[in-house]
């Protein structure tokens, strides 16, 4: 059955609903019938769309230029509309400015970090590693599919000052850890180390699907010219599965992009807003009943995501014809990451 | 990194077999991979040790590693002191309904798109696929609105409906829907057989695999969800483990580390179980819709 699954071998562009050839007629009552029994099986999830998700996402876009709070929810007519007013505010927002650096201080080091590590395990799995393989790759996984909340709650108590683990064994080799989570300096690099820990398993899972397309043969050929395992890595490896490792960046960065259960459980974004995200400002923001303003706040996270998605649709349509201009495109965009 | 590049310039160049496909050559990857799994799973490990401990030696200094004097006092707390048994049963009514919704409502529509020829089809399709983008912050506020006109706010309708028919599930089943043979539908259609009938006779039967994936997955995330249940629960008999647990390690409870350590464990364990069983579906489900989304 996974051959099924995986029959497209690796990153195939979303679309093309229309590949259910056509094979009746336009406009006949067959036609029509066929129609309406489809509707009627879309109708159950276009409801529910139509109610969560769509009518929410129009609405939000109204509240984030009217000045709407908790309270007028019981009066919906003492609502003002008041422009991109709420987008200025937040945007002239000292703490929201401080929380959009933190959370690109934590996308910034976080994705790339947990690519590198990830790449690294997925190497190391594909190459010769036939007996423990599965074992392994289950273990990498297991945080991925844990509640955050939960091991957020074990990470506060290894990264404890006194008597945590990891001091403690910091402590074996003489170096007195700092208390990770009370620290301005050391707080940040705790909850990426912990989101590297826990977002590892599923890049390992798509790099390893990724590094199936590249050429047994052309590794061969290069050993054969005397190239290292290093060269052959930059060399053949990387460069063939760029697409799947861009893929990897933007899924992870979309990800990272909304942290929030991290600071909620484990630093309730202190200490001094140092590990205060802009997820977790838009919750406060909401709880505080800012509806209009935490609505703002949300689009201009939301902006930082499609930016990071038309990066990935630009990625997957140049995929095929790789040549020239998008060659060097390709090059540039594979080096930052 | 480092590891993967030194070991094999000691070999001597050119010797193809010795790089590729033989594992008996490179002990040292099992070394690296071995020291990164105890790296990994030692939270876990940790987690499950200090369940068993008194709360005097969770603040022992240094730390114990092995459970001096085990004891079940921390789980014995949560499910009489605290309301456990009541949180465990919302997040699997939860998890269940919202499972089922998936199952049923996505492979239906998932079928429309991959056998059914209808009017409107691709504009639903780039509708559906324009909301896979969305964050969840982003329809945060509104839907909390949205909820509360209905209201629903701290009601399993509340933490339920807004997940019971996700675009992710749209995309695994008419993915797999994809592969199934027309001429199979065409023979139910032959046979005089109407569309929801081919969909529950013949589809749904050779779903199986992709259906499996779908259920744990969407059981995996609706376990696991924080944010719309903290957001959408206002009492304690509407908490969610992840909710309860996560406002227990913020308020009063904030030191009893015996009981939030035995609390994560309810928390993940059952969660690991079904993973380690399905573990396959998960992986599978995850290498090949990830990569397609």
């Amino acid at each position: 059955m996974s051959t099924t699954l995986t029959s497209g071998s690796g990153v195939q562009a979303p679309g093309a609903a229309d590949q259910a050839a056509p094979r009746v007629r336009r406009s006949s009552p067959l036609r029509r019938r066929r129609s309406i029994a489809a509707w009627g099986m879309a109708a159950p999830f276009v409801v529910l769309f139509l109610v969560f998700t769509a009518w929410p996402v129009v609405s939000s876009l109204f509240m984030s230029v009217t000045d709407i709070k908790s309270k007028d929810l019981q009066n919906p007519f003492a609502v003002n509309f008041v422009g991109l007013e709420n987008f200025t505010t937040v945007l002239a927002d000292p703490t929201f400015r401080k929380a959009a650096t933190n959370t690109l201080y934590f996308v910034v080091v976080g994705v790339p970090l947990t690519m590198v590590v990830a790449l690294a395990i997925a190497v190391a799995l594909n190459t010769g590693i036939t007996k423990l393989s599965g074992f392994f790759r289950i273990g990498y996984y297991m945080p991925v599919v844990t509640s955050i909340v939960a091991v957020a709650v074990v990470w506060r108590f290894l990264l404890r000052p006194e008597n945590g683990l990891i001091n403690e064994v910091l402590s074996w080799v003489g170096i007195t850890g700092p208390d990770w989570l009370g620290s301005t300096t050391w707080a940040m690099p705790s909850l990426i180390a912990m989101a590297v820990w826990r977002s590892l398993g599923t890049l390992v899972v798509i790099f390893l699907a990724g590094l199936q397309s590249v050429p047994k043969a052309l590794h061969e050929a290069a050993a054969l010219d005397g190239a290292t395992a290093w060269q052959r890595l930059r060399r053949i490896t990387i460069p063939t599965i760029r697409p799947t490792m861009l893929f990897a960046g933007v899924i992870t960065g979309i990800g990272f992009l909304q942290f929030f259960e991290e600071p909620f459980v484990m630093t309730q974004g202190g200490p001094l807003n140092s590990t205060l995200s802009v997820a977790y400002l838009v919750y406060n923001t909401f709880g505080f009943g800012n509806y209009g303003v935490a609505a703002a706040m949300s689009y201009v996270l939301f902006a930082a995501v499609v930016v990071l998605t038309i990066i990935q649709f630009k990625v997957f349509g140049e995929r095929d014809d790789a040549t020239g201009q998008k060659k060097r495109w390709f090059r540039r965009q594979g080096g930052a990451v | 990194m480092t590891a993967l590049e030194t070991k094999p310039q000691a070999k001597p160049r050119g010797t193809v077999g010795s790089h590729i496909g033989e594992p008996q050559s490179r002990p040292w990857i099992y070394v690296v991979l071995g020291i990164g799994l105890v790296l990994v799973i030692t939270p876990f490990v940790w987690m499950a040790l200090g369940s068993v401990k008194s709360e005097g030696e969770l603040r022992a200094n240094p730390p114990t590693w092995w459970p001096q004097n085990p004891t079940l006092d921390n789980f014995r707390e949560l499910f009489t002191r605290l309301d456990f048994p009541q949180f465990f049963t919302n997040s699997v009514v939860v998890a269940v309904v919202v499972t089922l919704g998936n199952l049923v409502f996505c492979s239906m529509l998932g079928y429309a798109f991959a056998k059914l020829d209808f009017w409107g089809k691709a504009w639903l399709f780039r509708l559906v696929l324009a909301t896979l983008m969305i964050p969840g912050m982003v329809t945060l506020v509104p839907l909390f609105v949205q909820i509360s006109n209905l209201g629903m706010v701290n009601t399993y309708f509340g933490l339920i409906l807004p997940f019971l028919a996700g675009p992710f599930g749209v995309f695994l089943m008419r993915q797999f829907i994809q592969g199934i043979p027309d001429e199979l539908i065409d023979a139910g259609r032959v046979d005089g057989a109407g569309e929801f009938r081919i969909f529950a006779r013949v589809v749904m039967p050779l779903c199986k695999p992709a259906l499996a994936t779908l259920g744990i997955l969407t059981f995996l995330g609706s376990w696991n969800n924080f944010l719309w249940p903290l957001v959408v629960s206002s009492t304690e008999d509407m908490y969610t483990l992840p909710v309860a647990l996560a406002l227990y390690s913020v308020g009063q409870n904030s030191t009893q580390y015996g009981l939030l350590l035995a609390g994560s464990m309810v928390v993940v364990i059952p969660i690991l179980i079904l993973f380690f069983a399905l573990q396959k579906h998960v992986v599978q489900g995850l290498a090949t819709t990830g990569l397609k989304s």
